[in-house]
């Protein structure tokens, strides 16, 4: 399991707009480096992140808030900045999908009031 | 004989000229305005309502922070539906692609990206109603990010 980081405020008015920061472990190798043996390096890269929010006592996947599609030019560890509109207590749902079958899920409660 | 007055009038002139061309001379390289015009597909390209965020001179090319903003209000009825991020000269044209919502509150995106060589940046933000924005910035890369090791 990659390390993540991410920062959600615990709790929000209703229909507050909060930032949402996450952060991934991941080498987003490009594929067009080479090591120094002269080999170029296999590309590895997380190609989607998603962001879905689940409302508390709804059934169903939730709904989409945010994605990106990322590329060889994203940094390292990717880092991602966006927002979301508190409109009710539940879940953001976080997942990564990448090169060698890499995918990952993470969850974070909110509290609206 | 030119007298010193048409002499530098004429430096004025040239002067003028070398400032306003870059905008139009240094158009976008062929490869970058085709995936533009890929991603916004029939829509008209105007400037304006996207902005880039980015340091105009950058010390290291491996992880420069940018961040996006696009002027809507973020409701169901007017809201932005991507909004994807294209550079000049790295070895792929696409950096990213955002898809947003109205459930994202806010147009406003950031991340860390790679640039391998000092070059023009495009963003281009796709609007619910069909319009599609565009805002290039050009950045300055001192030490590039590694391409080979």
């Amino acid at each position: 399991m990659a390390r993540t980081l991410i920062t959600v405020p615990s709790t929000a008015r209703r229909d507050e707009v909060i930032e949402i920061r996450v952060l991934i472990q991941h080498p987003m190798e490009t594929g067009y480096r080479r090591s120094s043996e002269g080999e170029m390096m296999a590309r590895n890269l997380i190609r989607r992140f998603t962001c879905r929010f689940e409302e508390d006592g709804k059934a169903g996947n939730g709904v989409p808030v945010f994605s990106a599609m990322l590329y060889a030019a994203v940094s390292a560890n990717p880092f991602l900045t966006f927002h979301a509109r508190a409109t009710a207590s539940g879940a953001f749902v976080f997942s990564w999908d990448g090169d060698n079958g890499f995918s990952q899920s993470e969850r974070t409660g909110i509290e609206v009031t | 004989m030119q007298s010193r007055r048409t002499f530098v009038k004429a430096g004025v002139g040239i002067a003028v000229s070398v400032l306003v061309q870059p905008s139009a001379v240094l158009a976008q390289s062929d490869s970058l305005a085709a995936v533009v015009r890929e991603y916004a597909g029939t829509a008209l390209l105007r400037e304006g309502r996207v902005k880039i965020n980015i340091a105009p001179l950058v010390d290291n090319g491996n992880s420069v922070p940018i961040e996006v903003t696009v002027e809507s209000p973020m409701t169901v009825a007017d809201h932005v539906v991507g909004i994807a991020l294209f550079n000049e000269k790295n070895p792929q044209r696409d950096v990213a692609q955002f898809t947003l919502g109205p459930h994202a509150g806010r147009a406003r995106v950031a991340t860390r990206i790679r640039l391998a060589t000092t070059q023009k940046l495009v963003a281009v933000a796709k609007m619910s109603d069909g319009t599609c924005w565009t805002h290039a910035v050009d950045v300055l890369v001192t030490l590039a990010a590694c391409i080979e090791e």
